[in-house]
């Protein structure tokens, strides 16, 4: 490939047209005497279009232009995890060493450590008859994750020589028949996604420990969700409550376009948290991309790629990923900002014409899938939207609700009256409960999906006797709708709303939410028999047992005095009855 | 020594976490939405409130509790009044506050694209301050509203495809190159604390300009008219207002241990009571029962005794504005009070606690 110049011609913002060079559409180029990062996003005749990563100012016409015949291309290999990226791979921490504190231009880094020695070890021998995306060997990258290296996708052949031992990531561990050398390292263009051979149903549910989300509005392993909300409504704290407890073994946090001192919230605090399946540092299973609102544009276009290829390089292990992207609407306005600077005709608000589809294929790279290996792996993609004004019919919103099967709808008024999550009971909904219900039944209890419609109908019913309420305050109720307001209130302060700041309470495990639930159904019926029989309403919802279970979610242990607390409150409740 | 005043960008990972608090004095912030040293913590006001008042009272007031570390002040103005300006710098002569300060004046009959600089030079003088110079910088800013329009205005005069309500596509991207310069860098002891204030134009919160703002923003300070006409100052609503890193600076060894309990008590219970005005307004007291009762009377005095205070008064975190929390908070019965955990109600509560 000729690697010939050209020059500047007309810069705008992040956005560079070039003459004198021939690239390919998505190359990557060399932008004026700081060789400044770009790529080809448009040609016309001899003009190139060039989106650049790094801030322009100073940049004049008649400054080089230079090719590398690559496209942009991720490093994927062992020294992935633990990892803190800009958007187009090049770690923070390196960047800090070579420019301070504030981040300039023109430096280059590698997304891996080139030197550092990994052990590896082989799984394959000489002779072996190897194929795309088999693992020839692994080697332990953090405590609980070992990095299975696999032939790159499109290799096969027989193995010539393989060895064992310690390496740099460049150097070659394996030589098939035909003369392929094969290094721990490979590259992969982000905007393609990587190969499988077949994608399945999903029907595992990712555990997120969020009480509303497992057992109201499951996500199924290999799923997709939007979390729409306005500002202040809780998407981040969500987005990083998933990302500390969910059960996926490998997570991948985009911060895209968001605040720095939030990011840094998250980077200072991730390596102290323990992970509850392993008790390890969480920061073992975690690649961190952090492009926040102030760093260039075009790299935040870039970021949520970055991330969704690392993600799928380690689905291809055979692991599950969650990848948490936050937020889409800052990559769809870093899209309409260089698609306007490019002069294109405008969509809906601005947007390109483009943007839903970019969002469908962003979202279908998620999946549970067959690898080309034969094992099982999946990418659960987890999006936060920030609508404008928290108006969800804008075109980000639409174009998300079109293609996640899973909607966390935010409410402000939740928020306000300080319900966290506050994550609407009402608007939102999961797909997946059809598919997820055979799992609930044979893993947690016969009856989960039973009390699931239990709990959603009665909150149905509360919204209804809600408005009733409003025109003629809540004593003119009969008795036992009287009840099934305190039931519901129960379950919205009790059940729903969920301390993530709270030692305890920011994690329930599934048979703990059965537990709960089961507690205030327990609660319904014995009120009911209770106030039937002549008890008073108010006594019966008085009785201290239930104020105690209610404080008793936030203590160490309560998991083992649950049913020894719900049999108090019921004992409570048929004394009440005696009284009277 | 000269400086580029666009500002390049703080490397995520060499920022370090704001989590020192910053007592303001006034009860309704420090309580509820507690603003930490290196924040971004806008004013949402409309025209006709007393914004300016509580953006003088804070740069007075702002204080670290246990440290003598004071602030200085960068003020920075776009497109006011001169008699805003007069305000302003009268009164931060009167308070001696002056001597500490540094001020960009860019007043309403100056040249637009002139707007476009001053915070930018506002903000790099803030961080030759706190950087080089290891100060703490409290930087305030008014009004965001004109800064806004200027964009717009320049943007139509380059004759760009525009955005929402004829704003540039680019003003978030453009909004965040000035917040985002608020913050803490590792190995430097001075930092930014920003506070900019904006009016919402028609008081409308999901206007772009407070849209935006409150997407890059860590938090808003809401200022309500309905509180203003009711005579109460300041006027600050709680409900919508939100400082996203008040968890980092409170708690044991920062405030007291029992201060994230009271601050979701209080606008748990609030927000039911001001709820309960509007179902009041229909059936009369007589439908309530007791528990909202209990509640309505506490938004009266929620509003009446915590939020009012006078425009000198400096209260204390503890004694000032917790202790008060818990009198007004001890008018329900401690059975509604489901926020509290059982222990901070033996300790604290002013009736019930045991000693």
């Amino acid at each position: 490939m000729s690697k010939e110049n050209g020059l500047i011609y007309r810069i705008s913002g992040p956005v560079v047209t070039a003459v004198g060079i021939s690239p390919r559409m998505y190359e990557v180029v060399r932008v004026g005497d700081e060789g400044l990062m770009g790529e080809v996003i448009e040609l016309h005749g001899d003009q190139s279009v060039i989106q650049v990563y790094e801030e322009t100012s100073g940049v004049k016409p008649g400054e080089p232009v230079i090719r590398t015949g690559q496209t942009l291309s991720v490093q994927l290999g062992p020294g992935l995890l633990t990892q803190i990226y800009d958007g187009i791979q090049r770690p923070l921490p390196k960047l800090e060493k070579s420019m301070g504190v504030f981040i300039t231009r023109g430096v280059d880094a590698d997304g891996l450590d080139l030197e550092r020695k990994w052990d590896f070890e082989p799984k394959v021998s000489v002779g072996d008859s190897v194929d795309s995306g088999q693992v020839i060997g692994i080697v332990q990258e953090t405590e609980t994750i070992e990095h299975r290296v696999m032939i790159p996708p499109s290799i096969k052949g027989i193995v010539k020589k393989i060895e064992s031992g310690s390496f740099n990531i460049k150097e070659t561990i394996c030589e098939l028949e035909d003369g392929t050398e094969i290094s721990m390292m490979q590259e992969w263009p982000v905007r393609h996604p990587r190969p499988f051979s077949q994608k399945y149903a999903p029907d595992v549910p990712l555990i997120t420990g969020q009480r509303i989300l497992d057992f109201l509005f499951p996500l199924a392993k290999g799923g997709t969700a939007g979390i729409p909300g306005p500002f202040g409504s809780g998407k981040t704290v969500t987005q990083q409550q998933l990302a500390k407890w969910s059960d996926a073994e490998i997570v991948v946090y985009i911060g895209c376009g968001e605040r720095g001192n939030e990011m840094t919230e998250v980077l200072d605090e991730f390596p102290h948290l323990i992970d509850p399946n392993t008790n390890k540092p969480l920061m073992n299973r975690t690649v961190m991309i952090a492009n926040t609102s102030n760093m260039p544009v075009a790299a935040r276009e870039a970021s949520v790629y970055t991330g969704v290829t690392i993600a799928e390089y380690f689905r291809d292990m055979g692991y599950n990923v969650a990848l948490m992207a936050d937020s889409t609407s800052r990559w769809a306005e870093a899209m309409r900002e260089i698609s306007s600077r490019l002069e294109e005709m405008p969509g809906e608000e601005g947007y390109p014409a483009y943007l839903s589809s970019r969002l469908a294929e962003f979202y279908e790279r998620a999946g549970r899938v067959r690898t080309l290996a034969g094992d099982d792996g999946s990418v659960s993609v987890i999006g936060a939207v920030s609508p404008p004004g928290g108006d969800i019919s804008e075109p980000v919103s639409q174009g998300t609700l079109r293609i996640v099967k899973v909607f966390w709808g935010l409410d402000a008024g939740l928020a306000r009256q300080r319900h966290f999550p506050a994550i609407s009971w009402l608007s939102s909904y999961s797909l997946y409960p059809q598919s997820l219900d055979q799992w609930y039944r044979d893993n947690i209890a016969q009856d989960f999906p039973d009390l699931r419609t239990e709990i959603s109908t009665l909150l149905q019913v509360e919204a209804e006797l809600q408005e009733i309420v409003q025109l003629v305050g809540s004593d003119a109720l009969p008795i036992d709708q009287q009840l099934t307001l305190e039931v519901a209130r129960m379950i919205r302060e009790f059940f729903l709303q969920q301390n993530a700041f709270h030692d305890v309470d920011t994690f329930s495990d599934l048979k703990l939410q059965y537990e709960m639930a089961k507690a205030i159904l327990t609660f319904q019926a014995e009120a009911k028999k209770a106030i039937a029989g002549g008890a008073l309403l108010e006594d019966v919802v008085n009785i201290p047992a239930r104020t105690d279970l209610m404080r008793g979610r936030f203590e160490k242990g309560y998991q083992e005095k649950i049913n020894q607390m719900i049999s108090e409150m019921s004992k409570q409740i048929s004394e009440s009855l005696e009284v009277n | 020594m000269g400086g580029d005043i666009i500002g390049a960008a703080i490397n995520p990972y060499s920022r370090q976490s704001p989590e020192a608090f910053i007592q303001t004095g006034i009860s309704a912030i420090d309580a509820c939405t507690s603003l930490v040293r290196g924040q971004k913590l806008p004013i949402f006001s409309a025209s006709g409130l007393p914004h300016n008042d509580i953006a003088l009272q804070i740069a007075r007031q702002a204080k670290l509790v246990g440290s003598d570390d004071d602030f200085v002040v960068v003020f920075c103005a776009m497109g006011i009044t001169a008699e805003e300006y007069n305000f302003f710098v009268h009164d931060l002569e009167r308070t001696g506050a002056l001597e500490n300060a540094a001020l960009f004046v860019n007043l309403a009959d100056d040249p637009a694209v002139e707007r476009l600089i001053t915070p930018r030079l506002a903000l790099t003088a803030a961080e030759y301050l706190a950087f080089e110079h290891d100060y703490h910088v409290l930087v305030i800013y008014t009004d965001m509203t004109n800064y806004c329009e200027s964009l717009r205005q320049i943007g139509a005069a380059r004759e760009e495809v525009p955005g929402r309500r004829g704003y540039p596509g680019y003003m978030y991207t453009d909004l965040a190159m000035l917040y985002e310069r608020a913050g803490l860098v590792k190995g430097k002891k001075g930092s930014i604390t920003q506070f900019p204030i904006l009016t919402m134009p028609g008081d409308d919160i999901t206007h772009p300009i407070p849209d935006l703002s409150g997407y890059i923003t860590e938090g808003q300070i809401v200022i309500s008219r309905e509180l203003h006409q009711k005579g109460i100052y300041p006027p600050i609503n709680v409900l919508p207002s939100l400082s996203r890193l008040m968890n980092a600076g409170i708690g044991p060894g920062k405030t007291r241990e029992d201060h994230k309990s009271v601050s979701d008590q209080l606008y748990a219970a609030y927000a039911q009571g001001r709820e309960l005005r509007g179902l009041v307004a229909i059936v009369g007291e007589d439908a309530l029962n007791e528990r909202d009762l209990q509640l309505l009377k506490f938004a009266d005095i929620f509003e009446d005794q915590f939020l009012r205070q006078s425009r000198d008064e400096d209260r204390s975190i503890e004694e000032g504005t917790l202790d008060l929390a818990w009198n007004l908070l001890s008018n329900i019965d401690t059975k509604y009070l489901v926020r509290l955990d059982q222990k901070w109600i033996d300790k604290y509560h002013p009736t019930e606690k045991k000693n």
